[in-house]
């Protein structure tokens, strides 16, 4: 195959560096499906969700001081002394609640047409991995501002952590790296939070990118784009990323900035949920706010935990609710990947999942009650039977058969 | 285009549902405060009643003189001469001269700084919490408040709201919470104002990107 | 979709536009990260003018203050000293102060707005030492020529008391005027200009 020689500057190089290669093979000559639709918008605007969070955190750095007693001071400081420092703030702190709302949608994607199955296993399992190292970034951010919130909510979840038996008690010292949470675990959490998790974010995005372009991407019908070639080897059903989805996804980018930043510019504290009241207030070890719940990203989880009436029993129902996520690809056996082609079962199945989901959400936020913890307690049964019932009901429901060729949505 | 359109208002009904939120978990309903920070002369002499009456014992550390003798419109020599009394200069944080240990021995606690107070409680209980004092003669200081129980705080407005009457009292208090409720984030009024500008730009910047993705996508079919 | 040719001019156009549009919009949201490096408030603050009480000041006496951290002096000038700055101009290397080391106010003869008063930033122009004020004239280690004014221990750099290097002494410049002015009589400000509010 003869490849078309480059001149000048780029041929100096292309002699010494493989970057017209690079461009050709994972943008210009890289082909996708052409039925990408709304749901397909997701994973570019995670790429710029990650791209403000890791810039504006650059910036906040410079200014932020992590140590116990400044460390609420600074964000006052860069909120008001430090020019245009309330934008970087704001930016940041919208950016961090967005991160999760796209990477949810994202990951719902991946579940309604079946992303995770044959041969995009490791595609879902480095996303997994996202998610986890996310939930991991969010926590040690949060912990950051050192409002009441700040020190309260990491106080409840290290004391998760002591309820793992023999050893527990003794890990949460050495998480804490003192007797109580105090300036030396916020210095700690600080470095986790801004060298150590971004390097391991961007190794994982890095690795889901690569594990992707190299089966390809899934698509709204589920079937395989290189089943049916032209007469050069090309997919008949695709078209070269770039252009066309640069172009296409440069439109979500602008709807969605739009979004966000009448969010930043005019809702910041989000009703309470993206900048918590108490935090307001600086960290205070002896006075514990009336109601602390977790960021709204994290109640889901935080629903089933207070679900179980036992502490260790609680712990171990949060883990397993991620650790599920992570055999997907194995527990569904359906023969065909996409929600449109399967039957009853797993429409109704998703749909109930969707549903617990965002029902444990809201219960997580509240605080708790007897009806309260009943529905939790179903929400929770929900959420882990979608996972334990699908071997079942999608091997035994009926398909729809599969077409020969992708459907366009317009 | 069907696409494109419902999927502009999804994003943005989501956008619009934050807020709601917020409203729909306030608990108790309080009377809405009379808030308008864009009203300078309200402003300036809710400063005013906050410097004569509370900076006494409650700092406002994150606020320095300057920043807001620019933000209320309020020239320098007026601050300098009718706003500072400890001798600081113009561009320091306003600190209450109070000392600590004393503070604590008289009040059982230190008073808190006040910057923020607005964005913790909300406006509307800040304003009803200093209207709130009513006589009780079972507390020290023979006061109680309607939306702080058993509070520790002196009524220190007493005198004020006697001479002045209830509702110019009412006014006045406002006029404080205003103030306050300027003091817990200056920026927000540039904040509005810069995003007004941002979605204009982002709405401008559509056009082109929306038909150049259009001409692209000419070439699928 | 439609079967007609790829209308280059168009693409073209819209590419253009786009990417202008797109541009402008980078440069703004550039903005906010260029001026968060500006000087805060909290340093400006630190940062501002000070003000110093010079009715104690005796003559050939010298005061130290600071201004954004470093030593400002401030220099009684005896009437001697003054006379002994006409004269040294051959051995200086700018007599007439016409490097910019001083605002225009202190480009006269004695370098400063009130011939009795020197103001200067005590830092050494070679590299930052903190010269010593040497007022005695022919000190027995500086030579019988010794006029009186300032000496850096550091590498042996010399200046005249109106803060005037001299010739063959490793630091370029004369000694730096800040910015200061005279709120009145026993006051002086320093950090802002003269005529400034």
């Amino acid at each position: 195959m003869t490849e078309q020689k480059t001149k000048g500057f780029m041929a100096w190089i292309d002699a010494r560096f493989p970057a017209t290669k690079m461009f050709q093979d994972h943008l210009s000559k890289y082909y996708a499906p052409k039925n990408f639709n709304v749901w397909y918008f997701f994973g570019s605007l995670a790429m710029l969700v990650l791209v403000n969070q890791l810039i504006t955190g650059i910036w906040l750095t410079m200014s932020y001081d992590p140590s116990g007693t400044a460390a609420f001071d600074s964000i006052q400081y860069i909120m008001r002394d430090v020019d245009s420092g309330w934008i970087l703030r704001y930016l940041h702190s919208t950016g961090a609640s967005a991160f999760f709302f796209v990477v949810y949608l994202h990951m719902f994607r991946g579940l309604m047409y079946g992303s995770y199955q044959k041969p995009r296993e490791l595609v879902w399992i480095f996303g997994m991995f996202i998610y986890l190292a996310l939930m991991a970034e969010a926590f040690f951010g949060y912990l950051l501002p050192w409002g009441q919130m700040s020190y309260w909510g990491a106080q409840v979840i290290l004391s998760l952590v002591g309820a793992i038996p023999v050893i527990g008690d003794s890990l949460v010292v050495w998480v804490r790296g003192d007797y109580l949470i105090s300036g030396i675990t916020l210095n700690r959490f600080f470095s986790l939070h801004v060298v150590a998790l971004p390097i391991v974010l961007l190794a994982l995005v890095v690795l889901h990118l690569i594990a992707l372009h190299e089966v390809g991407s899934n698509n709204p019908d589920g079937i395989d784009i290189k089943e049916k070639l032209d007469d050069k080897g090309k997919p008949l059903d695709g078209i070269p990323f770039h252009p066309y989805y640069t172009v296409h996804d440069l439109v979500g980018v602008v709807i969605f900035l739009f979004v966000f930043l009448t969010v930043v510019f005019f809702f910041p504290d989000g009703g309470g949920y993206l900048l918590e009241t108490p935090n307001y207030e600086p960290a205070n070890s002896l006075k514990t706010p009336e109601h602390i719940a977790p960021v709204w990203y994290f109640t889901p989880y935080y629903a089933m935990l207070r679900a179980v009436p036992s502490k260790v029993g609680g712990v171990m129902i949060m883990g397993l609710a991620i650790a599920i996520l992570f055999v997907v690809p194995w527990l569904d056996r359906s023969p065909v990947r996409s929600i449109r082609y399967r039957g009853l079962a797993s429409k109704i199945g998703l749909a109930l999942f969707s549903i617990a989901f965002v029902g444990l959400g809201y219960l997580g936020a509240k605080p708790p009650s007897g009806a309260k913890t009943v529905l939790a307690q179903i929400g929770t049964l929900t959420y882990f039977g979608f996972f334990i019932a699908m071997p079942f009901y999608t091997r035994m429901e009926k398909t729809k058969p599969l077409p020969e060729r992708v459907r366009m949505s317009h | 285009m069907k696409k494109l359109i419902s999927t502009l208002l999804f994003s943005f009904i989501c956008a619009l549902a934050l807020p709601l939120a917020g409203y729909a978990s306030s608990g108790a309903s309080l009377e809405k405060a009379p808030i308008n920070l864009q009203d300078r002369a309200s402003l300036q002499r809710g400063a005013q009643i906050f410097i004569n009456n509370c900076l006494g014992c409650h700092s406002m550390k994150y606020l320095r003189y300057e920043r807001m003798a620019e933000d209320l419109g309020i020239p320098k020599k007026i601050v300098e001469d009718n706003m500072m009394f400890t001798g600081e200069k113009l561009g320091e944080p306003m600190l209450s001269a109070l000392n600590k240990e004393q503070a604590a021995k008289w009040f059982g606690t230190v008073p808190p700084d006040l910057t923020l107070e607005a964005r913790l409680r909300g406006a509307d209980w800040v304003y009803a919490y200093l209207t709130g004092f009513y006589p009780d003669n079972k507390r020290p200081w023979g006061v109680n408040n309607h939306v702080f129980p058993d509070v520790g705080m002196p009524h220190v407005l007493e005198k004020m709201e006697a001479q002045m009457g209830k509702e110019d009292f009412h006014k006045s208090m406002a006029d404080l919470t205003n103030f306050l409720e300027y003091a817990a984030e200056p920026t927000a009024l540039k904040r509005q104002r810069i995003g007004v500008y941002v979605l204009l730009f982002l709405a401008i910047l559509f056009v082109p990107i929306y038909f150049l993705n259009k001409e692209y996508w000419k070439d699928v079919h | 979709m439609t079967d007609e040719p790829v209308n280059h001019n168009r693409r073209c156009l819209l590419i253009g536009v786009s990417s202008v549009v797109g541009a402008l919009g980078v440069a703004g949201a550039a903005i906010p990260f260029v001026q968060s490096w500006n000087p805060s408030a909290k340093a400006r603050a630190a940062g501002a003018p000070v003000e110093v009480d010079i009715s104690k000041l005796e003559p050939g006496q010298r005061m130290v203050v600071e201004w954004r951290g470093r030593p400002i002096w401030i220099v009684r000038r005896t009437q001697e000293a003054l006379a002994g700055l006409k004269g040294l101009a051959d051995q200086l290397r700018d007599p007439s102060s016409e490097e910019p080391q001083q605002p225009k106010y202190a480009t006269n003869e004695y370098r400063s707005i009130k011939s009795e008063y020197l103001v200067l930033i005590g830092l050494c122009t070679h590299l930052g030492c903190s010269p010593t004020y040497r007022p005695e004239v022919a000190a027995v280690d500086l030579g019988s020529d010794w006029a009186g004014g300032f000496f850096c221990p550091c590498h042996g750099s010399k200046f005249d008391f109106a803060g005037r290097v001299y010739k063959g002494v490793p630091a370029p410049t004369n000694l730096e005027v800040p910015p200061h002015r005279y709120i009145n009589e026993h006051v002086l400000m320093i950090g802002v200009d003269e005529g400034a509010v």
